[in-house]
């Protein structure tokens, strides 16, 4: 077992950060913490990288604790903070080198990571002068240089374009390929259904559901999803009563409304036929799969980037 | 471990000189401060000392007594109300001195003494003669009477002047007192922005957590902060000693052992009060002010550019405990006064002291992230 978090508690004056939490990842798992802001997901990750401790409960990583064995894990641990900003005026490949030094590796180790973060042609580039991107691939460099057991990322890709996301994640995934645990925390559903098996939604410093996505979707978020936006009466018995509906429900103010449907193609002929045949004219429509947010909205009110 | 060192300090030293702002405030300034002020109050020949003739008559505010005139070998038309009478005395340097006599009654001599326009006035007594009017306590005021009386003395003898010696002691110019004081200031700028600073803006920026997230012993880190800003220190104040002994011919008069121990025990309660000042602040504005806090009082109260003797007696014992009063007394007692080893090690203790309990306060309650 890589980690082992047990009954862990840990409160700030009057937040309760996290509450008995308990979560076992294997060695070679990936796993992504999902909440939004205030969720618990960055306390408890500072927990199993040792540098908070908690309140109450255990935490063991790779079977051993922080207290007594805090110079091995730190050796065994690679990890990426959020928004790090190094020594702006160091090199890209200078500051390599100097986290490579507090590890004793070679010279060598830093040219390596180099070429895997691909940032060869930035060697003596300032890290002032890096984009936001290059910096989060510097940043994750520095955290894979001890070629590490465990890797913990937190919010890697917050605030990066689309394109310097899927960069992070093509790395990510070819590091991921040597066994290396992986933990992420992220706000992007995108991005933890990419890289990880197992999901953990967070809210309020508990853990709401954990598992695989189709796990996920399966357990707490039965159907597809159909949006729209009317104008005019709508006869929302009629839309009820259509095959294939789960649930409806309309804002007549707004005139937004939502269908769950056990299938798309089943339900959406006879709702348009339905929109047709009354006194009502569609502005808007979009059918969709059920996402993760869907079932963190369903699970707690709050949407992932709340 | 010590290739860990090097590395950390060779990377702070190239932090260091990529920001020329910073190389300017740790080089540049201190010699660009000791060249201003030591111009500003270099001798610049005699002074012109203003001296006020009141008289018991009604026009004597227009004019000056005939005896002045006797007295100075100048006639009623060389004088004016706007300029008055100048008058010069003295071939060499030592005898030199210069006045101007002004016409007053005695409200306006009173009033120009208050305004710091006078030191000192001169009225005829018929009991006694000339009498001299001025505060005891003002050593301007001594000097004027001083020169005043010799100048008639000679002007009115029909002996031959003595002669007069110049005699220079040393460390007795204002840029005497103040390269000390500024070498002082110096060591605590570079320990509680060099230092102190710097762990601040590391905490804000996440990366102190970062690096102690990694096996590096913490201890190694401070170390290497601590060695990096005492190296660039010792440069500063070699640059600027040099400075002061090229271009004000300022020697160091006293030991270079006890020099070097009052510089290690200074830095060493600079250090550790940036460690404590840096030990829990968590963004640039509470660093900023309270470095600032730290340093400005003493700044100001620990003679750094002006004797803090002319504060009132009961303060002087409080202002004398101060880390960087102690610190500039014993570098000015060292290069002006040339005192030893034995003299510093009362003030050394005392710095080490201030240095050993801060820091262990300061990484008692050092939050690293």
């Amino acid at each position: 077992m890589a980690i082992e978090v047990r009954n862990v508690c840990k409160s700030f004056k009057d937040v309760n950060a996290v509450q008995n939490v308990d979560l076992l990842v294997e060695s070679g798992e990936a796993l992504a913490l999902l909440g939004p802001n205030g969720a618990g997901k960055t306390t408890l990750v500072e927990m199993i990288e040792g540098v908070q401790f908690p309140d109450s409960g255990e935490i063991r990583i790779l079977g051993k604790s922080w207290e007594k064995e805090e110079h091995f894990l730190r050796q065994q641990i690679g990890l990426a903070l959020q928004e790090t900003r190094f020594l702006e005026r160091l090199t890209v490949e200078e500051t390599l080198h100097l986290f490579a030094s507090f590890y004793l590796l070679k010279k060598e180790r830093s040219q390596e990571v180099l070429e895997t973060i691909q940032l060869e042609n930035k060697r003596s580039t300032w890290v002032l002068q890096l984009s936001g991107g290059q910096r989060q691939r510097l940043a994750l460099g520095i955290a894979i240089l001890p070629r590490p057991r465990i890797l913990i990322l937190d919010e890697p890709t917050t605030g990066l374009d689309p394109n310097a996301r899927r960069d992070l994640w093509k790395i990510l995934e070819g590091f991921k390929a040597t066994g290396t645990t992986l933990i992420l925390t992220t706000h992007y559903m995108e991005e933890a259904q990419h890289l990880c098996e197992r999901i953990v939604m967070m809210d309020q410093g508990k853990i709401l559901a954990e598992g695989s996505l189709n796990h996920l979707l399966d357990k707490f978020g039965e159907g597809d999803l159909i949006e729209y936006v009317i104008e005019g009466s709508f006869p929302t018995e009629e839309a009820k009563a259509l095959s294939g509906v789960i649930n409806s429900r309309l804002n007549e103010n707004t005139g937004e409304g939502l269908l769950t449907v056990k299938n798309i193609s089943e339900t959406l002929p006879g709702f348009l036929q339905l929109i047709d045949n009354s006194a009502t004219s569609l502005t808007s429509l979009e059918c969709r799969r059920r996402t993760l947010d869907d079932l963190f909205l369903a699970m707690s009110g709050r949407h992932l980037d709340d | 471990m010590t290739n860990i060192l090097i590395r950390l300090i060779l990377s702070q030293f190239k932090i260091f000189f990529r920001e020329p702002g910073v190389v300017f405030w740790s080089f540049g300034f201190p010699v660009l401060m000791a060249w201003i002020l030591g111009i500003a109050f270099a001798n610049k020949g005699e002074t012109l000392r203003t001296v006020a003739v009141v008289g018991e008559s009604p026009d004597a505010v227009y004019n000056l007594p005939q005896w002045l005139h006797e007295k100075t070998g100048t006639d009623s038309t060389e004088y004016s109300v706007e300029s008055g009478l100048e008058w010069q005395v003295g071939e060499n340097h030592g005898e030199k001195a210069r006045f101007r006599f002004r016409a007053m009654s005695e409200i306006e001599a009173t009033q120009a003494l208050k305004r710091g326009q006078i030191s000192l006035w001169i009225e005829e007594s018929s009991a006694s003669g000339l009498r001299y009017r001025f505060d005891p306590d003002n050593a301007e005021a001594r000097l004027t009477y001083l020169l005043l009386e010799g100048a008639f003395r000679d002007q009115g003898s029909s002996k031959q002047k003595g002669e007069i010696r110049t005699l220079t002691i040393i460390g007795s110019r204002y840029i005497d007192f103040l390269i000390p004081g500024l070498m002082a200031m110096s060591i605590m700028n570079a320990c509680l922005w060099g230092i102190g600073w710097s762990l601040i803006d590391l905490r804000i920026k996440k990366l102190l957590r970062r690096m102690v997230a990694t096996p590096l012993r913490k201890s190694i880190f401070l170390l290497s902060h601590g060695m990096n800003r005492m190296i660039l220190s010792a440069a500063e104040l070699l640059l600027l000693f040099g400075f002061a002994y090229f271009y004000f011919d300022i020697t160091i008069q006293g030991s270079l052992l006890a020099l070097s121990l009052i510089f290690l025990s200074g830095y060493c309660a600079f250090a550790g009060i940036a460690v404590l000042i840096s030990s829990r602040v968590q963004n640039t504005h509470s660093g900023n002010g309270l470095i600032n806090c730290v340093t400005l009082p003493m700044f100001i109260l620990s003679g750094i550019f002006f004797s803090y003797h002319n504060f009132p007696d009961w303060f002087t014992p409080y202002v004398e405990v101060l880390p960087l009063t102690m610190l500039a007394n014993s570098l000015r007692g060292i290069i002006t006064e040339g005192i030893g080893l034995a003299q510093v090690i009362m003030p050394s203790i005392g710095l080490f002291g201030i240095g050993c309990v801060c820091f262990v306060l300061g990484l008692r309650l050092f939050n690293w992230h």
